[in-house]
């Protein structure tokens, strides 16, 4: 078998147990509810025949593993529960709320890493002027809040200009003009403290590695220096960037919580935070188990794609 | 003959001014840092009216020079409502990151000093912690114990103790292969005693640094949980409570959104900044980043 097979195989194995290890919190979790869990999604006007139906359906009077095969052998299966409520499928819900997020996150890290490989490569590169902007860039979007950045966008664009939508949602399939334009403001108030974190760490890779001595080498050679930075420099320095577009996915898809409830996007998050508002545990869940299996997952291609930059890493791992 | 050499320790304060005062960045950061405690400590002086006043006179007014921040929807004093709310904020901030500092440290020192079975059977749960989004596991825990100032700031113990346990256990790794630690095993000094006088605080110092800048983001997550609804109740003011009440009423009186978010991002910053500064005298490896 190829290291790289070993590495990726390898790399699978170590995901499985996290992806266990959360389906196991995610199914505790409304167990850990104070007191009854039933009563307290149901309100206390329920009638103790409507909490033991609803006890009864979500197997909470049977034990505990007994319980839990049931739910992950669901899970497996595509069956999340049932949204006590609306009495819809916790899948349909998802099905419904993912894409959203998925865009949503998409779109703002395309957007970071458009705007931050660029920046952070000519500050490197050129230091002066442009390193000194990019020293605020970075000192701006790891202060500023993306909420905070979020409501502020929301007062130029929407309040003072009115060029963009304050809030709402079209489904891209729909109209794709009207989808970018409700999304514009969410993708910028994302991608701006992201774009600052990939920034930082591409003009530092570069600055480690235009500082090597095989630039130096392709310097003496004559070799243009846009050829050098872009053709061999970014290449060797890509493996701690792609590292960091991965991990800070995680945080846009937390981030993605907040500035899906902010501009009132249809996602997965907005729907935990309603849902927990409601103390509908079972759509609760749901969400957060997607989206942790989601971050999961990126981890996964981010470590497969970080081997493929650097073949030591993967021999390194694989040995 | 002998020959005896005194060697004089450095005095503390030197070691203030060649690590974290030396840099400009360090030195703007303590000086914010000083500023910001003190409003938090003695915000029943300084704020200039009651937060919990309304004044139906002045709703929505705009800043002036009695009311610099001008007045929130209810005719509240925003500046006085951003101090008192700063003072719970980072409270939640300071105490989180404390909690997490107190639980995170031993595991991480443990871990990395004996390493074998105890290593793997520390790190291991926390590296599963740390495969998930902070935010999302803050809004997970805040689900199953329920919303509240106090619940918040044990999800952000929560998150960041894995962390914290990671860098400390990063240092350890590095203290405990040094000479003098095989010396003091050698000489039949007690594992407890090896790590409490000799490994913690050689190893510290890049925790320190990490939970220094996690105090500022602590802010962060404490003022998005609270925006959310899911941090503190009213009435206990919060900076993240403020701006989700004056979302209704942004284009009327921005500045009610505008003083909490700055204040928000100033406190960041200057954790930030300190950070850096302490960066270069406790971890000048660069372990914490």
């Amino acid at each position: 078998m190829s290291p790289r097979a070993r590495f990726i195989l390898r790399r699978l194995a170590l995901a499985i147990p996290v992806i266990v290890a959360m389906s196991v919190f995610v199914f505790l979790m409304i167990h850990l509810v104070p007191g009854d869990p039933v009563q307290t999604m149901l309100g206390f006007r329920a009638t103790p025949q409507n909490v033991a139906t609803v006890r009864e359906q979500l197997g909470l009077d049977r034990p505990l593993l007994a319980q839990y095969l049931t739910w992950a052998g669901g899970l497996l299966h595509g069956n999340f529960g049932e949204d006590f409520i609306s009495h819809t499928p916790v899948s349909t819900l998802l099905r419904q709320r993912l894409p959203v997020t998925i865009e949503l996150t998409l779109l703002s890290m395309t957007l970071a890493v458009l705007v931050g490989v660029p920046f952070g490569v000519r500050a490197a590169a050129r230091p002066g002027a442009v390193r000194h902007l990019s020293e605020g860039w970075v000192v701006g979007g790891i202060a500023i809040a993306d909420f905070w950045l979020g409501i502020m966008l929301v007062l130029l664009f929407a309040g003072i200009w009115q060029l963009l939508p304050p809030s709402g949602y079209v489904p891209f399939l729909k109209d794709p003009a009207q989808n970018l334009r409700y999304l514009a403001l969410p993708v910028l108030a994302l991608a701006f403290g992201e774009s600052a974190y990939i920034l930082r760490t591409t003009r530092g890779a570069m600055e480690e590695v235009l500082g090597t001595q095989y630039v130096l080498f392709l310097r003496a050679k004559g070799i243009p220096e846009r050829r050098i930075v872009y053709r061999h420099a970014l290449r060797n320095a890509a493996a701690p960037i792609v590292t960091v577009v991965g991990i800070q996915f995680g945080v846009l898809l937390g981030g993605a919580i907040v500035i899906e409830t902010l501009f009132a996007l249809p996602g997965v998050g907005r729907l935990i935070v309603t849902s927990i508002q409601q103390q509908n545990y079972v759509v609760v869940q749901g969400g957060v188990l997607v989206v942790a299996i989601l971050f999961i997952l990126v981890t996964l291609v981010t470590d497969v794609i970080v081997g493929w930059l650097d073949p030591r890493i993967e021999e390194g791992a694989a040995a | 003959m002998s020959l005896a050499v005194a060697v004089a320790a450095p005095p503390r304060r030197s070691i203030w001014r060649r690590g974290i005062l030396s840099s400009r960045k360090g030195r703007i950061g303590f000086g914010i840092l000083v500023g910001l405690l003190a409003v938090a400590v003695f915000a029943p002086l300084i704020a200039p009216h009651d937060p919990n006043a309304i004044d139906a006179s002045r709703i929505l007014a705009p800043p002036d020079l009695t009311h610099p921040f001008g007045s929130d929807a209810l005719g509240r004093d925003v500046l006085s409502r951003v101090i008192y709310a700063y003072r719970v904020s980072l409270g939640v901030a300071v105490g989180s990151t404390l909690l997490a500092f107190l639980v995170g440290v031993p595991l991480g020192l443990y871990a990395g000093y004996h390493g074998g079975w105890v290593d793997t059977a520390i790190m291991r749960p926390i590296d599963m912690v740390l495969a998930l989004p902070a935010m999302l596991l803050a809004v997970a825990l805040i689900a199953v114990l329920g919303p509240g100032t106090n619940i918040s700031a044990i999800a952000i113990a929560i998150i960041y103790m894995p962390i914290l346990a990671r860098v400390v256990r990063s240092s350890t790794l590095v203290v405990a292969s040094q000479t003098y630690i095989e010396a003091a095993r050698a000489r039949g000094t007690s594992h407890r005693r090896i790590i409490a006088s000799h490994v913690f605080p050689n190893a510290v110092g890049p925790a320190i640094v990490q939970a220094t800048v996690l105090m500022g983001f602590a802010l962060q997550i404490e003022a998005a949980l609270s925006f959310l609804g899911l941090g503190a109740q009213p009435p206990t003011p919060s900076l993240g409570s403020m701006l989700a009440d004056g979302r209704d009423v942004l284009t009327q009186a921005p500045w009610v959104e505008i003083f909490p978010g700055v204040a928000i991002a100033i406190t960041v910053l200057a954790f930030n900044f300190f950070g850096d500064g302490l960066r270069l005298r406790l971890d000048p490896r660069g372990v914490a980043s």
